[in-house]
């Protein structure tokens, strides 16, 4: 059990890392070929309501997502610092692990405005992969349903 | 080096309109606390019908939500006679919130302060110990619960869409609407059955006016969002066009699929960033499935003073704007889908459901432009913003490089508020 969660919660702090830092290109390389990113809010999740802010089904969607940032979408300079707790395991098969995580995201922006921009919990499902875990699904259930301003970076 | 400026303070008076009709628009407007409490009283209290919820969201007896009509917390829940029914969410007592939860289903509502209790539509019933005990303290016999009641609203629907009036000089919702309003709301929401895909709340960092603005602004949607022009979801070379209503308040901005203005020369030559090169890795966010019988691919449809109805390809969803002070607006989104939606189709809303709502391809800009405009103002309050796109008129336009709905909106704003 140790080994997995230790395992998964490496993978998280260089997901964190790879975001916090700005390396959005690396971000997809995160999750499976075939995989599921969402992000919703705790109401629409508790009331089984399918639809979020942010919803991709193929590791291109998230490449869009990026692309899109880079490229298309106009928003003021910010960047993120992610904070994590300790994965918890829900099931462990051979191949895939299914794990819950508390985060919380501070934002800063280009005047040094630092907020708490979201907290919540991913709820994942990784590929092990031969110890290189990749998501298959990360279903990111933010605590609140308000977003300030807007969302660009992931989370 | 410049040694002398240009003296620029066109409007010295913080609390007259400018001269120059709708084609201006004082930055007082967006600043001043006295106009947000005139607003209040004048329009959301005033003559308006407000956006309250969709009729699904109480669909059986006993359902309610809690809503807001400008500042005010409102009620609305169905009773046992299948009608709605909504009225403030304040006890009659001392003023405290009588439903503290989004929604639920009730069969009274009970404040909790002291127990004072209302029925579903709004009536007081119970007051805690209104004989007192053992026949010591209790109210006044002369107390009459019937006289004291939050104050109630008038409703009225289109198509599901609930809308409710602290006034009775406003007239029926149709004919305040105007019947290629009320048509419009129709073609996206009627004969079918609406299902909540999802909500969320997008906090916006300014006044409640600019983003109003921004949505009647056919003017900046294919300059700001690049993602929307360059995948040719809007150009202003679409087809297309905008409807004001004659009260100017009312708009409808839509485009349609034309499949001969394929010539991007107009853009070239305004050297504007729509013009760049994109292409999605996976094209499957845009592809839709015809849901209408006409080529309308957007229409966005609003109505005074704070309701927008949304239909962008597939992804249909009603806005709620919520002002929250001189410079704070929430902005209540509803996505919707329909229950006659197949699973591939469901499957299309969730994927354009990305290009909406605060980390939308689309809206993203519009979360943010509204605080680059309230901070942009920030000392200039005796200066205005300049509405001349398109000529002064607020009528409606085969041109969607006009600014005639902004200015419609301020015609109609003006006429409420007596500016």
């Amino acid at each position: 059990m140790t080994d997995i969660g230790g395992l998964i919660s490496h993978v998280q702090n260089a997901y964190a890392r790879c975001i916090d830092n700005g390396n959005l290109e690396e971000w997809p390389d995160f999750f499976d070929d075939i995989c599921t990113y969402k992000i919703t809010t705790s109401d629409n999740y508790s009331l089984g309501l399918e639809a979020g802010v942010i919803f991709a089904n193929s590791k291109g969607m998230l490449r869009d997502r990026v692309a899109s940032l880079r490229e298309a979408n106009i928003y003021e300079r910010h960047s993120y610092r992610h904070f994590f707790g300790q994965p918890w395991i829900v099931s462990e098969e051979p191949d895939a692990v299914r794990s819950e995580t508390s985060f919380m995201v501070a934002r800063i922006m280009r005047d040094g405005t630092t907020d708490v921009y979201a907290t919540g919990r991913y709820i994942d499902l990784y590929r092990m992969n031969g110890g290189a875990p990749k998501l298959r699904e990360r279903i990111v259930v933010c605590d609140s349903s308000r977003f300030d301003t807007l969302l660009a970076l992931p989370l | 080096m410049l040694d002398q400026v240009t003296q620029t303070t066109h409007n010295p008076s913080l609390t007259a309109w400018p001269s120059d009709g709708v084609t201006r628009v004082p930055y007082w407007i967006f600043q001043d606390r006295g106009i947000y409490a005139a607003e209040q009283k004048r329009i959301f209290q005033g003559p308006s019908w407000n956006y309250l919820c969709l009729a699904i969201e109480v669909k059986n007896t006993g359902d309610f939500v809690t809503t807001f009509v400008g500042d005010t917390s409102v009620i609305v829940a169905r009773d046992s006679d299948g009608e709605l029914y909504a009225f403030e969410n304040r006890c009659a007592h001392r003023g405290a919130l009588i439903a503290l939860e989004s929604r639920g289903n009730a069969k009274a509502f009970t404040c909790v302060y002291h127990a004072w209790s209302y029925d579903r539509q709004g009536n007081l019933k119970e007051v805690a110990f209104k004989d007192g005990i053992r026949g010591k303290g209790g109210m006044s016999p002369s107390f009459c619960m019937e006289q004291h009641n939050p104050r109630k609203l008038r409703l009225a629907e289109a198509f599901g869409i609930v809308f409710g009036s602290f006034s009775n000089d406003v007239p029926p919702l149709e004919e305040h609407l105007g019947e290629e309003i009320h048509s419009r709301i129709g073609r996206v929401l009627g004969g079918r059955t609406p299902v909540v895909l999802g909500r969320y709340t997008q906090a916006l960092p300014n006044n409640w006016k600019l983003y109003m603005e921004n949505v009647k602004d056919s003017y900046h949607a294919s300059i700001l969002h690049l993602f929307f022009t360059t995948f040719e979801l809007n150009r202003l070379s679409q087809t297309g066009g905008i409807i004001v209503d004659p009260s100017g308040g009312h708009h409808i901005s839509f485009s349609a699929i034309d499949t001969a203005a394929g010539n991007n020369k107009d853009y070239a030559e305004q050297n504007i960033r729509s013009d760049s090169e994109f292409k999605l890795a996976d094209p499957s966010l845009l592809q839709s499935f015809k849901e209408f019988p006409d080529n309308v691919t957007l229409q966005i449809l609003s109505t005074f003073p704070t309701f927008i109805l949304q239909q962008i390809q597939n992804a249909i969803a009603v806005r709620q704007i919520v002002p929250r002070g001189v410079d704070r607006t929430d902005l209540h989104w509803t996505l919707l889908g329909f229950a006659e939606d197949t699973p591939e189709q469901r499957m299309i809303r969730l994927k354009q459901a990305n290009l909406v709502g605060p980390a939308g391809y689309i809206s993203m800009e519009d979360g943010c432009v509204g605080g680059f405009v309230q901070r942009g103002i920030a000392g200039a309050s005796g200066e205005e913003a300049v509405l001349e796109m398109g000529g002064a008129d607020a009528d409606s336009s085969e041109s969607r490089v006009t600014e005639a709905s902004v200015r419609g909106f301020w015609k109609a704003y003006r006429a409420q508020m007596g500016l």
